[in-house]
């Protein structure tokens, strides 16, 4: 049985920002947002009732990222989450380097992470999005996160890692 | 080990996700994708949904429906393409208030009829037009003015289905030895109205 669009949208549309914003920055993510919503919405008459719906928003959210960097293609690096507020307090300034550390990542090793840890795609679908194979993606994915991890560890590391658990 | 939890990295605001909803209803009207607009009023008879399409007003549904088994049922019947998109309703909204403060006896709004086909449809439009505020009048009635003066039972079985409830005011046909009859928003709902209008 196939749902409302209404549902859809409240049911992914959290998932589908989260990766907009993990894959092209705060910026740009919000009309990554409306451009995946917009061309589902047109084609989800068509879409077949078992079809995995999440996976399929993140395929359209994955080629409208590309439109969305192609328009403003000035910006070399995805800009971070809050990049113009310098925060003083410590987990705030921990999440912002972190999401700096995601905006830092080469392109493939971003989107294969977003696609997996936020979206729970598979590598084999992954795989398609990004033309490679799946363990091409896999590997995109355990590098990216593993340059995370790095980042993390760094910083718990050189500043007081007191209120991290 | 130290995991990176990425979902909490990126936390999602509520009121983001209201500005992108609203954003998209609005994209969705302009590009001629919004099949189905609907949202909610509050009234006397409880939270009423209200559904349009393009062409007009398409549904009227009571609390005791069960929103979400509308919602499911307009999808299916009229398009999925359906989205919480309140400004297509504004005017309807608007007149369902002056309505439900008396102030207004009469709706003026388009109407979508695709949901009553044939003879239902014509005992509906029948209803609309020659069933007035603050009248009632007996299935009986209704199956004369609906050129069917057998067809009772099937006039009883429309009103009982009517998807334009209120608006089209099924309400105020009630059965002829003066009993209420029954209404799609219960017993209690049609009372309600019919005090409203001061007939009951």
């Amino acid at each position: 049985m196939k749902q409302p669009f209404e549902k859809v949208v409240v049911q992914h549309g959290s998932t589908v920002l989260r990766v907009a914003r993990a894959v092209l920055g705060h910026a740009d993510a919000d009309d990554a947002w409306s451009d995946t919503f917009l061309a589902a919405m047109k084609a989800y008459p068509d879409l077949p009732a078992d079809a995995n719906v999440e996976a399929w928003l993140v395929t359209i959210a994955h080629r409208k990222a590309i439109d969305v960097v192609r328009a403003t293609s000035r910006r070399a690096t995805p800009v971070p989450d809050t990049p113009d507020r310098p925060s003083h307090d410590h987990a705030e300034g921990h999440h912002r380097e972190l999401t700096e550390a995601v905006a830092a990542l080469p392109t493939k090793q971003r989107q294969a992470v977003a696609y997996h840890y936020l979206a729970g795609l598979p590598y084999a679908e992954i795989a398609t999005l990004l033309d490679s194979s799946a363990a091409a993606a896999r590997r995109a994915a355990a590098d990216g996160i593993a340059a995370l991890r790095r980042s993390y560890t760094h910083d718990t590391e050189t500043e007081s890692a007191d209120d991290h658990r | 080990m130290t995991t990176v939890d990425l979902a909490a990295l990126y936390p999602i605001d509520d009121d983001d996700l209201t500005r992108l909803h609203a954003r998209l209803a609005t994209a969705a009207e302009r590009d001629d994708l919004l099949d189905v607009a609907y949202r909610t009023v509050d009234s006397p008879v409880g939270s009423l949904l209200i559904a349009a399409t393009p062409a007009g007003l398409v549904r009227v549904a009571f609390t005791i429906e069960g929103h979400d088994a509308v919602l499911q049922h307009l999808s299916d019947r009229i398009s999925p393409r359906l989205l919480h998109a309140p400004a297509r309703l504004d005017a309807v909204a608007q007149q369902l208030d002056e309505y439900f403060s008396g102030r207004r006896h009469g709706f003026d709004v388009p109407l979508d009829w695709q949901l009553s086909k044939g003879f239902r449809r014509t005992v509906l439009e029948h209803l609309a037009l020659d069933i007035e505020y603050g009248t009632t009048a007996s299935y009986g009635t209704l199956a004369r003015l609906s050129g069917s003066p057998k067809a009772v039972r099937a006039v009883g079985t429309t009103c009982a289905t009517n998807p334009i409830p209120v608006v089209v005011p099924c309400h105020r046909v009630v059965r002829a030895d003066g009993a209420l009859g029954g209404y799609r928003g219960g017993p209690a709902a049609k009372l309600i109205l019919l005090d409203l209008e001061g007939a009951a």
